[in-house]
C-alpha cells in the first residue's frame, strides 16, 4: 500500500491556489468512507495520468517522425512491414487496456463494497433526512415520540458511531452531499432509501445539495457536527426539550410577536402554540451554528436582516418579508436567540 | 428580401418588449409600508365631489402563473384544506363552485380572508402577508374556473382525495368466500 | 439475389465526351431561385449547408449564454445574473449546444452534405424528408429560443428532471416549450436518419460494396441506427412529462403511484446513446481526416468498423451511469459499471489505430490536420475521466459537480467541436471552392485550445473542491472564487478563436485561394467533383474499385451511363454488392415540406397551448401529407423495371 503522503503530495502539486475548507473538499476527507473513495481516486489518477501521458507521447512522437513540409498532396505510400509490427504493438495496446479496465473494475466494485457495507456491531444513530425546498428537515426516529429530536440543517452525530440516513424528499429530487464524509444520495420524492457514514474525528463537515432543485438550489448547505459520545447525547437531550421559557420582558414581548405574526403560520416551537411544518423546527434555534441552510452566520444582525428580507438574501426561498416594528424585531430577535 | 434583417429585428424587439406576463415571477415584493392598512374598497361608488366610479381593485396577481402557483403551494401549507379541502369543502364551504357568499371578486375574497368571516373563517391579518393574500386569491378564483386557462395550476403533486389503485393494498373481494382474507 | 443486369465479361466502350451533357444536367438537376427557389430547395448540398449554418449561429446563441454564466460565476455573491435569469440561461446554453447544434452540425450538417456524394450519389434519399427534417430542426430551435426572449425559456436544466420540471413546481409554460422542442428536433434527427441510412444502404456507386465502403459512411449508418432506437425513448419521456403537466396525468407524481425515477430511465436511455451520437461522427471524420493526411490508408479499418459498430450497440447498455447517486441495488451498478468501462475499448481500438496510421507515414500537417491533434489532446482527456466516473463509490462524490461539467465538456468540445472545426476546414474547399486560410485558421485553433483549456481544465479543481454544479452564485467561504474566476477567464480566449473562424469563413468565401476538385488529394469520391459540385453531383455516376476510391480507381474507371439527362434518375444499387437494381426519380424542389412543417409546427406549438390545438390542427397536417404524398405520375416515356445497359 503506497503511503498516503505520497497521493497527498501530489495532490498538493496539483493545486497551485489555497485550498478550500478541509470540510468540504473530496480530497480532505475526515472519514472513512471518504477516505475509502480518496484513495480510489488517486489509485486511478495515477494508472489514467500514465495512459494519458503515454498515448500523448506516442501521437506526439508519431507526428513528428511522420511529418513532411510539403505544401503539396504527396503520393500514396504503402508500409507493409511498418504496419505488421503496428498491428501487433495495437493488439498488445487494447490487451493492456482490458487488463487495467479489469483491474479498475475489481478495485471499484471492492471500493464499493466497503463504502456501502455497514457494520452491524455497534448501534447505529438512524436520522431521517427530508430534502425541501431549500432546507433540510433532519430528524432522529424514536418509537417513542417524545424521544424523536426533531431539527433543521445543522445535523449532530457522534464520533466513532455509523449513522444511518434514511432519505426522502417534500417535492423535488434533492442530493445529500457532505463531501469530506462521503458520497451523495439522492433524495427522491416517493422513494426512500438508506445509507450509512461514519465520522471518526470529530469537527464541522459541510456539505451541500448536489441536485440542481429550483431557485435556491445554490443556497441550501448543512453541516454534520460530529462530537464525542457524551457531547452528542448531552446535544440530544437538550434537543428534547420545548423551548426555554421567556426570563425577561423583551424576550417575553418577543415571544408574543411570533405567535401574533407571519412566523406561527410556517414554523414549530415546541411548548408554544406555534405548531406548522412547512418551515424548520425552531425550538431550538440559538443552538444551531448557521441559518438559512449554511447562508448566513446565526449572529443577531444576520438574524435580523433574514426575517425582515429573506427575499433579499435568497430570492425565491419560501420565506416571506416580515415587515416588523423597530422594537418588536428587536424583541422576536431576542427571543429567538434565547432559543438555545 | 432586403427588408428581410429590418424586419426580424423589429420583430425581436417586439417580442422582448411584450414579454409574455404570464410567467413573470417577481420573487421579491417590496414590503408594504404600513401593513395595517390593508383594508380593501369593494364598492366603486364614493359619496361626494367624485362622481366617477373608480373600479374594484384588480388583482395583478392573476397574471402570472407563477403568482396562481404559490396560490396553489400556499393554500396547502397554510392549512386551508382543513376545513374547504381541495375545494370541495367539508367544514367551510366548497370554494370550486359557483355559490359566493360574499361574492367572487378579488376585493371580496381578499376581504374575507383578511378580516374573517362569521361562523368560522378566521381572519388571517398579520398571519398573512398581503402579497401572498393576493396569491390565495388568484388560486380560490381559479378552483371555480374564474382565471383564464394559461394561467390556471395544473395538477398538483400530492395526494388526491382517494389513493390511487396502485398504491391501495389489494382488497378481497367480498361475497366470494366469505372468509377474512389471511395477512401473509 | 437479384440477377445481375450487368453483363459479366463486358467490353469496356471509351466513352465519347458530350460536351452538351452537363448543360442538359444542369437544366434538369437545378433548383429554382429566388424566395420560392430557397423555401423548395430539395438538393442535400443547399440542406447540408443549411444545417451547418444553422447549427452554427445556434453554437453562437448557446456560447454567448455560457459567457453570461461564466461572468456571473466570476466572483462570489455576484449580482450580474438573479436564480431565475441564472436558471434559464444555463438550461438553455445545455438545451441548444446538445438539441441545436452538436446532433444537427454533427450528425445532420455534416451527413447530409458529405454521404449522398460520398456514395456517389446524385441526391439523398427522400430529398422532401430532409427538407421537412430542416425546417421541424429550425422550428424547435426559434420555438425554444423565442421562448427564451419572452420570459418563457425553460429553467429546469437540460435532462429536466421530474418532479422539478412537472405542474406542481414548475408554473406556466416554460418547461412545455423544452419538452415541445425535443419534439421537434427528434423527430427531424429521425428523419435524417432515415434519409442517409437509405442513402448508404441502396444508393452507393457501384463497386462500393460493405466492405469498401469508406468509414464515415459505417458510421453515419451506424449513427442513423442509434438515432432510430434512441430518440423514442426520449419522446416518450417527454412526451408523459407534457401529458402530466398538460393533461393532469401522474405518471411521475409519487403521491398517485407515478414514479420519478421512470423519467430518468427513459430519458438516459436516451441520452447516454445521444452522446455517443455527437461523438461518433467527430470519430468518423478523424478516420478521414487521418489517412488523408498521412498519404496512406487507414491501419485496421475492418478493426475500426467493428468498434464503430461495437460502440454503437455498448453505448445502450451503460445508461444508469448517470443515475449511480440514487441509490439503486449495487449489483445493477456494478453491471453498469462493467459495461461504461467496456465501452472503453473500442474507443481505444480506434485510437491506438490512428495512432499506429500516422505512425508509418508522411504526416502534411495542415490546418484540418492541426485540429485532429488538438481532439486527441482533449478528448483523451476526457475518456479518461470517464473512466474516473465509471467507478460508483468515486461516480457519488464527483456527480453534479465542476469535475462532470469539465468532464463532458472535454468530451463534447474535443470530440465533437474540434472534429467539427477540422471537418468544415477540410470541406470547406469542396462546399465554397476555395481554400480557408490557413494562417487565420492556426491563429483559431491555438486561441481556442488554450482557452477551452484554461476554463475547463480548472474545473476539474473546482468539482474535486466540492463545488456542485448549476449554482448561480457561491459564498466566499468556500475559496472557490480564484479558480472559478480563472475558468472564466479563458473564455476570452474562446471567443477570440471562434471570432477568428468567422472573418476566416467570410474572407476566404470571397478571397480564398481557388481549390481545385481534389485540394487535398483524398480518397473519397466527394473530390472526384468540382468544387462546388454541380447541381447533379456527377457527370456520370462513378464506380469505386477499392476503399479508397480515388486511389483505387484504375486510369479508366468505368462510369453508370444510361440514366436519363431530362428527368431526374437516380441509382439504386443493391445494399450488399452494389448491383445496380433500378432507377428512381427524385421528386424535385417542392413545396410540401414547408407546407406540412408549417402545419405540424403550428398543431404541436398550439397544444402547449390549448387542447383544441390537437383537433384543429390536424386536418391541415393531414391536407399537407395528401399533398406531398399525391401519385406523381409517370414521367414521360415510363422506365421498365429493368433495362438493359451498355457501356
Amino acid at each position: 500500500m503506497i503511503p498516503e503522503a505520497t497521493f497527498h503530495f501530489a495532490g498538493l502539486l496539483a493545486q497551485a491556489v489555497p485550498l478550500a475548507p478541509g470540510s468540504h473538499n473530496i480530497l480532505h476527507p475526515g472519514a472513512p468512507q471518504g477516505s475509502h473513495i480518496e484513495w480510489l481516486y488517486w489509485f486511478i489518477f495515477w494508472i489514467l495520468l500514465a495512459v494519458y501521458v503515454l498515448m500523448i507521447v506516442g501521437f506526439t512522437r508519431a507526428g513528428a517522425k511522420s511529418r513532411v513540409l510539403s505544401r503539396e498532396p504527396l503520393p500514396i505510400s504503402e508500409y507493409p512491414e511498418g504496419d505488421r509490427r503496428a498491428k501487433w504493438a495495437v493488439g498488445t495496446a487494447v490487451a493492456i487496456t482490458v487488463i487495467i479496465l479489469f483491474v479498475v473494475l475489481a478495485i471499484s466494485v471492492a471500493t464499493g463494497k466497503r463504502v456501502a457495507g455497514m457494520t452491524t456491531s455497534k448501534n447505529p444513530v438512524t436520522i431521517s433526512v427530508t430534502g425541501h425546498q431549500w432546507w433540510w428537515e433532519v430528524t432522529y426516529p424514536n418509537p417513542q415520540a417524545d424521544q424523536t429530536v426533531t431539527t433543521a440543517n445543522e445535523i449532530h452525530v457522534p464520533v466513532g458511531t455509523p449513522v444511518v440516513v434514511l432519505t426522502n424528499s417534500a417535492d423535488v429530487i434533492h442530493s445529500f452531499w457532505p463531501p469530506s464524509i462521503t458520497g451523495k444520495r439522492d433524495l427522491l420524492p416517493g422513494y426512500s432509501t438508506a445509507f450509512w457514514f461514519q465520522v471518526d474525528q470529530p469537527g464541522v463537515y459541510r456539505g451541500q445539495c448536489a441536485e440542481f432543485c429550483g431557485l435556491q438550489h445554490a443556497h441550501m448547505g448543512f453541516s454534520i457536527v460530529a462530537q464525542s459520545v457524551s457531547d452528542f447525547q448531552a446535544w440530544q437531550q437538550q434537543q428534547l426539550k420545548p423551548a426555554a421559557e421567556p426570563t425577561d420582558q423583551e424576550v417575553a414581548r418577543g415571544r408574543a410577536v411570533f405567535l401574533t405574526h407571519t412566523c406561527l403560520m410556517c414554523h414549530t416551537i415546541r411548548g408554544t402554540d406555534a405548531g406548522s411544518r412547512v418551515g424548520p423546527d425552531l425550538t431550538h434555534l440559538a443552538s444551531r451554528k448557521m441559518i438559512a441552510a449554511e447562508t448566513l452566520p446565526n449572529t443577531t444582525g444576520a438574524l435580523a436582516g433574514w426575517i425582515v428580507d429573506p427575499q433579499r438574501i435568497k430570492p425565491g426561498a419560501r420565506m416571506t418579508p416580515n415587515p416588523l416594528a423597530p422594537d418588536d424585531l428587536q424583541a422576536l430577535v431576542s427571543y429567538l436567540r434565547s432559543l438555545q | 428580401m432586403k427588408r428581410l434583417p429590418q424586419f426580424v429585428l423589429m420583430l425581436i424587439a417586439a417580442l422582448l418588449l411584450g414579454s409574455c406576463k404570464r410567467e413573470e415571477r417577481v420573487l421579491r415584493q417590496p414590503p408594504p409600508a404600513d401593513e395595517t392598512l390593508n383594508v380593501v374598497q369593494i364598492s366603486g361608488l364614493n359619496p361626494g365631489a367624485n362622481s366617477i366610479p373608480t373600479p374594484p381593485p384588480s388583482n395583478m396577481y392573476e397574471e402570472s402563473a407563477y403568482t396562481v402557483s404559490e396560490g396553489q403551494k400556499l393554500y396547502e401549507q397554510y392549512n386551508c384544506v382543513g376545513c374547504h379541502a381541495h375545494g370541495g369543502g367539508g367544514i367551510g364551504p366548497p370554494l370550486m363552485d359557483n355559490n359566493w357568499i360574499y361574492g367572487s371578486e378579488p376585493g371580496n375574497i381578499f376581504a374575507t380572508i383578511m378580516q374573517g368571516r362569521p361562523n368560522g373563517m378566521p381572519s388571517f391579518r398579520n398571519r398573512i402577508p398581503q402579497y401572498q393574500v393576493w396569491e390565495l386569491v388568484a388560486y380560490v378564483r381559479s378552483l371555480s374556473g374564474l382565471l383564464p386557462k394559461y394561467v390556471s395550476p395544473s395538477r398538483p403533486d400530492e395526494m388526491n382525495v382517494k389513493p390511487s389503485e396502485s398504491s391501495t393494498p389489494h382488497q378481497n373481494p367480498t361475497g366470494i368466500t366469505g372468509e377474512p382474507e389471511q395477512r401473509k | 439475389m437479384t440477377e445481375s443486369i450487368i453483363e459479366k465479361d463486358r467490353q469496356v466502350t471509351r466513352l465519347t465526351p458530350d460536351p452538351e451533357l452537363p448543360g442538359r444536367l444542369e437544366r434538369t438537376w437545378r433548383q429554382h431561385g429566388g424566395i420560392w427557389g430557397w423555401l423548395t430547395n430539395t438538393d442535400h448540398k443547399a440542406i447540408g449547408v443549411r444545417f451547418m449554418v444553422t447549427a452554427f449561429i445556434f453554437f453562437l446563441l448557446g456560447g454567448i449564454l455560457a459567457a453570461l454564466i461564466r461572468l456571473q460565476l466570476m466572483r462570489p455573491e455576484n449580482s450580474f445574473l438573479g436564480p431565475d435569469a441564472y436558471n434559464q440561461i444555463f438550461t438553455m446554453h445545455g438545451s441548444t449546444m446538445i438539441f441545436l447544434f452538436a446532433v444537427p452540425m454533427m450528425f445532420q450538417g455534416f451527413g447530409v452534405y458529405v454521404v449522398p456524394l460520398m456514395c456517389g450519389a446524385r441526391n439523398i434519399a427522400f430529398p422532401r424528408l430532409n427538407l421537412l427534417s430542416y425546417y421541424l430542426y429550425l422550428g424547435g430551435g426559434l420555438l425554444m429560443w423565442i421562448g427564451l426572449l419572452t420570459n418563457t425559456g425553460p429553467d429546469v436544466g437540460w435532462f429536466a428532471y421530474v418532479t422539478l420540471s412537472g405542474p406542481g413546481f414548475s408554473p406556466g409554460h416554460r418547461a412545455d416549450i423544452w419538452a415541445q422542442m425535443i419534439t421537434f428536433t427528434e423527430v427531424s434527427a429521425l428523419g435524417v436518419a432515415i434519409c442517409l441510412a437509405t442513402t448508404i444502404l441502396r444508393h452507393r456507386a457501384p463497386g462500393m460494396t460493405l466492405n469498401r465502403m469508406p468509414i464515415l459512411l459505417w458510421e453515419k449508418l451506424v449513427i442513423s441506427i442509434m438515432v432510430i432506437f434512441a430518440m423514442p425513448a426520449v419522446m416518450v419521456a417527454s412526451s408523459l412529462l407534457l401529458l402530466d403537466r398538460l393533461v393532469g396525468t401522474h405518471f411521475f407524481n409519487p403521491a398517485e403511484g407515478g414514479d420519478v425515477l421512470l423519467y430518468q430511465h427513459l430519458f438516459w436511455f436516451f441520452g447516454h446513446p445521444e452522446v455517443y451520437i455527437i461523438f461518433l461522427p467527430g470519430a468518423s471524420i478523424i478516420s478521414t481526416l487521418v489517412p488523408c493526411f498521412c498519404r496512406r490508408r487507414i491501419l485496421g479499418y475492418t478493426p475500426i468498423v467493428v468498434s464503430v459498430i461495437a460502440t454503437g450497440f455498448i453505448g445502450f447498455g451503460v445508461w444508469v451511469h448517470h443515475m449511480f447517486a440514487t441509490g439503486l441495488p449495487q449489483l445493477s451498478e456494478s453491471f453498469f459499471t462493467a459495461a461504461s468501462l467496456m465501452i472503453v475499448i473500442p474507443t481505444g481500438v480506434q485510437f491506438f489505430f490512428w495512432m499506429g496510421t500516422i505512425w508509418h507515414s508522411r504526416l502534411q500537417l495542415r490546418l484540418p490536420m492541426l485540429w485532429v491533434f488538438g481532439y486527441f489532446f482533449v478528448f483523451l482527456i476526457g475518456g479518461l475521466s470517464g473512466v474516473m466516473l465509471a467507478s460508483v463509490p468515486l461516480d457519488t462524490q464527483v456527480h453534479d459537480t465542476y469535475f462532470i461539467v469539465a468532464h463532458f465538456h472535454y468530451v463534447l468540445i474535443g470530440g465533437a467541436l474540434f472534429p467539427m472545426f477540422a471537418g468544415l476546414y477540410f470541406w470547406f474547399p469542396k462546399i465554397t471552392g476555395r481554400m480557408a486560410s490557413e494562417t487565420l485558421g492556426k491563429w483559431h485553433f491555438w486561441l481556442f485550445f488554450i482557452g477551452f483549456n484554461i476554463t475547463f481544465f480548472t474545473m476539474h479543481f473546482l468539482g474535486l473542491r466540492g463545488m456542485p454544479r448549476r449554482v448561480y452564485t457561491y459564498s466566499p467561504d468556500m475559496h472557490w472564487q480564484t479558480l472559478s474566476a480563472i475558468a472564466s477567464s479563458g473564455v476570452i480566449f474562446m471567443t477570440a478563436g471562434v471570432i477568428v473562424f468567422i472573418v476566416n469563413v467570410f474572407r476566404s468565401r470571397v478571397a480564398g485561394e481557388i481549390a481545385g476538385n481534389n485540394p487535398w488529394g483524398d480518397a473519397s469520391l466527394e473530390w472526384a467533383t468540382s468544387s462546388p459540385p454541380p447541381a447533379y453531383n456527377y457527370l456520370y455516376p462513378p464506380t469505386v474499385n477499392g476503399r479508397d476510391a480515388l486511389w483505387d480507381a484504375l486510369p479508366d474507371q468505368p462510369v453508370v451511363v444510361g440514366l436519363r439527362d431530362d428527368i431526374r434518375e437516380t441509382l439504386v444499387t443493391h445494399s450488399l454488392d452494389t448491383e445496380p437494381q433500378h432507377k428512381d426519380e427524385d421528386p424535385g424542389p417542392s413545396i410540401w415540406p414547408l407546407l406540412a412543417s408549417l402545419t405540424i409546427s403550428a398543431t404541436f406549438v398550439g397544444s402547449i397551448f390549448t387542447p383544441w390545438a390537437i383537433p384543429v390542427g390536424a386536418p391541415p397536417v393531414i391536407i399537407t401529407l395528401i399533398g406531398w404524398l399525391w401519385p406523381r405520375g409517370h414521367s414521360p416515356t415510363p422506365m421498365r423495371g429493368r433495362e438493359s445497359w451498355s457501356h
